[in-house]
């Protein structure tokens, strides 16, 4: 590596990264303000005690991650649908696919509200009570998460080596045997990104859910866009420190594992060119 | 809490002697009296636990930051009712009287308590979206001062009760001044360019302008609203930012030197930034922040019994201590730190309100035209602007060009790869 590389790659992430450490600094800062004035964790304390934000957290994890495993489930069946289909089928249902990316979140965010609302209607006059709430949260974030599953996954499958599949039928599998025992493990790096990629945009969805949140919960954006005549309050910030250091921790774990599942298949193959299983 | 044993039993029956023989409006004195011994608030025990072991459950709709909860050694309120009352409470939060209402109008949710300010209250009772208040179930309004009653947006005091008030000020940096601000003409000084702050909502900032030109607050005159938008239009080279929560940041760390904004946060930002001063113009806006029950709410008894604590003279107190904004409840600012409830500023005299103008809901068409204009000032001199999007537009037809003469060529390669001679 030249030093201008890496220089600029030290640029790059400095520009990347420096917002996010004022913010953790901040986090421990003394008083309410941009001026650091000393060392304090009381504000972390604060937040563990603190129900209104706790709540929120709980509200945006849990949507979050809800929403993110239906969504991968949907999504990669739906890929696999795609990959079967004719060319001009799988052209229209795919710009379908991309409307939910490209549409601007407020007319996503407004419609959802008036397809609630309208349920809820309907509902009321057969009888029955539908709140906003944690169902239309999760049905919202399940709709503009699927389009980033199946980005992710169909080019994983246009990689995968349909003979694979084939050999596995012809030892006796039957397709969904073979789905499990072949497609899902040549698949699964990019189903875990999808699945990743869903979750970050869950959590940091903010129009949609303002849109769609109910009277009981709300996600912690609206909590803190709602603060904003008054003012964010340092917890927020101790909060964000948080939450960086989990996700930090879990791309971290996410790459260890692939490191290893990749040695290991490495090892696999010299093992089977080495001469078979030993005894 | 011995005592409290002893009076439960006289204070059932006191309550039920109240209910049989139908007093008109006889609140509870019995109550709300702060305990000698442990210094801790008592409350009406027969009152507040009516609806024990119900399970209820109510949507509280608040701004946000805009209640105490618990921190700096303040009461948790919504905890604390909890606990009293049996009764659960949802805690959900706006950020603008508009947000809320056009919340409250989608149909999406049903609340139980609201917060909208003066002139959302009056819009709100117009529409028939609040019901009227049944005051016999909150009797803690008999500390409600008499000036805060039967309000301007509220005349018959049927629907609301009030909250917060407070007034809009300008706040600027007396050490970077260098001299006492006067007057509300500074915001538009050009000395102080690049360092002035201004509201970012279309209200606040055209009621300056307003109060600048003498106009009243609530003009519907197309002309003098033209006028009131020409001046903020003079003022937007010299603003630094349109913000609202961000002039506590950039007021306590010396990058804005004037700014106005509610008096309350004023004494928030002066604790992290000492140098700050403080103006109050005669004819400045003022703000009444109301409770109020949808005409939706399911549980209006128990939405009643939530606005008669958050008048219990120590939970009110509390509240107006976390949020610095003044409270109408006499009782509270008897509470009060004396330098709080003792504060010119926070609880002037009254002769010094008179010339105070307060928000009334404007007619829709107003409202929109307010709108318009102030768009039209945010989207002033963006000098970007005229060359972006032509620019933007050649580029694009260029690169559509280039690709098809691209793929053109090449078909004509496959086609025909022989009659190019190279």
């Amino acid at each position: 590596m030249k030093w201008y590389s890496k220089t600029y790659i030290g640029v790059f992430l400095a520009f990347l990264y420096l917002p996010i450490m004022v913010l953790i600094v901040f986090s421990f800062n003394d008083t309410k303000g941009r001026t650091f004035t000393g060392f304090t964790t009381k504000w972390f304390v604060q937040l563990f005690h603190n129900a209104a934000v706790m709540d929120a957290l709980m509200t945006t994890l849990v949507v979050a991650l809800v929403s993110s495993v239906i969504a991968t489930v949907m999504g990669t069946a739906a890929a696999i649908g795609l990959e079967k289909m004719d060319a001009k089928l799988k052209g229209a249902v795919m710009n379908l696919t991309y409307i939910p990316i490209i549409n601007p979140e407020i007319i996503t965010g407004v419609s959802f509200m008036l397809l609630f609302v309208t349920a809820k209607k309907w509902l009321a006059t057969v009888g029955i009570n539908f709140q906003f709430g944690w169902a239309t949260l999760i049905l919202a974030h399940i709709t503009f998460n699927i389009p980033y599953i199946i980005l992710n996954v169909l080019p994983k499958l246009r990689q995968l080596d349909q003979s694979l599949v084939e050999a596995a039928m012809d030892l006796g599998c039957n397709p969904i045997q073979a789905f499990f025992k072949v497609t899902i493990h040549e698949i699964r790096s990019g189903v875990v990104a999808g699945f990743l990629m869903a979750v970050t945009f869950s959590l940091d969805d903010f129009v949609v859910s303002y849109f769609t949140t109910g009277a009981k919960h709300q996600t912690l954006s609206v909590m803190i866009y709602a603060m904003t005549k008054k003012r964010v309050s340092p917890e927020i910030n101790a909060l964000s420190t948080l939450i960086f250091i989990a996700v930090l921790a879990i791309l971290v774990l996410v790459n260890l594992l692939e490191r290893r599942n990749e040695k290991k298949l490495k090892q696999g193959m010299l093992k089977w060119k080495g001469g078979g299983v030993k005894e | 809490m011995m005592i409290m044993k002893h009076i439960k039993p006289f204070l059932a029956l006191a309550w039920a002697g109240l209910l049989l023989l139908t007093l008109l409006a006889a609140p509870l004195t019995v109550a709300a009296d702060t305990d000698v011994d442990s210094g801790q608030p008592t409350y009406d025990r027969g009152y507040y636990s009516r609806f024990k072991g119900k399970e209820l459950e109510i949507n509280v709709y608040n701004w946000g930051e805009y209640l105490s909860i618990g921190e700096d050694g303040l009461m948790d309120i919504n905890g604390e009712f909890e606990k009293l009352t049996g009764i659960k409470v949802n805690y959900s939060n706006f950020e603008t009287n508009e947000g809320m209402y056009a919340k409250m109008k989608s149909g999406a949710n049903a609340y139980d308590v609201i917060f909208p300010s003066d002139y959302m209250v009056s819009r709100l009772i117009q529409e028939k979206m609040v019901q009227p208040l049944d005051f016999d179930n909150i009797p803690n309004f008999k500390y409600i001062g008499e000036e805060f009653r039967n309000p301007e947006y509220d005349p018959d005091n049927l629907y609301s009760v009030p909250y917060m008030w407070g007034r809009v000020c300008l706040i600027y940096n007396e050490k970077l001044v260098g001299h006492k601000i006067e007057s509300i003409d500074e915001l538009w000084n050009p000395e102080y360019s690049g360092k002035i702050l201004m509201f970012k909502n279309s209200r606040d900032a055209f009621a300056l302008a307003l109060e600048k030109l003498g106009y009243s607050l609530n003009t519907e005159n197309v002309k003098e609203l033209e006028q009131a938008a020409q001046l903020l239009k003079e003022q937007k080279p010299l603003i630094q930012a349109y913000v609202m929560d961000q002039i506590f940041d950039k007021m306590q760390a010396n990058e804005a030197i004037i700014a106005p904004y509610y008096i309350g946060d004023y004494y928030i930002m002066k604790e992290v930034n000492p140098d700050l001063s403080v103006y109050i113009p005669e004819n400045t806006n003022i703000y009444y922040d109301a409770v109020c029950i949808p005409s939706d709410s399911r549980h209006k008894e128990a939405a009643e019994m939530y606005i008669n604590f958050l008048n219990e003279p120590q939970a009110a107190a509390d509240n107006a201590e976390y949020i610095m904004y003044s409270s109408p409840n006499t009782a509270a600012v008897a509470l009060l730190d004396p330098e709080i409830s003792g504060d010119k500023n926070l609880y002037p005299p009254v002769e010094e309100l008179v010339n105070t103008q307060a928000f009334i809901n404007l007619s829709e068409d107003t409202n929109l035209y307010i709108d318009r204009l102030w768009t039209d000032v945010l989207s002033q001199d963006e000098g970007y602007l005229d060359w972006v999007m032509p620019a933007f537009v050649v580029f694009s037809v260029a690169v559509l060009l280039i690709n098809s003469i691209r793929k053109r060529r090449k078909r004509e390669l496959n086609n025909g790869g022989l009659k190019n001679d190279r």
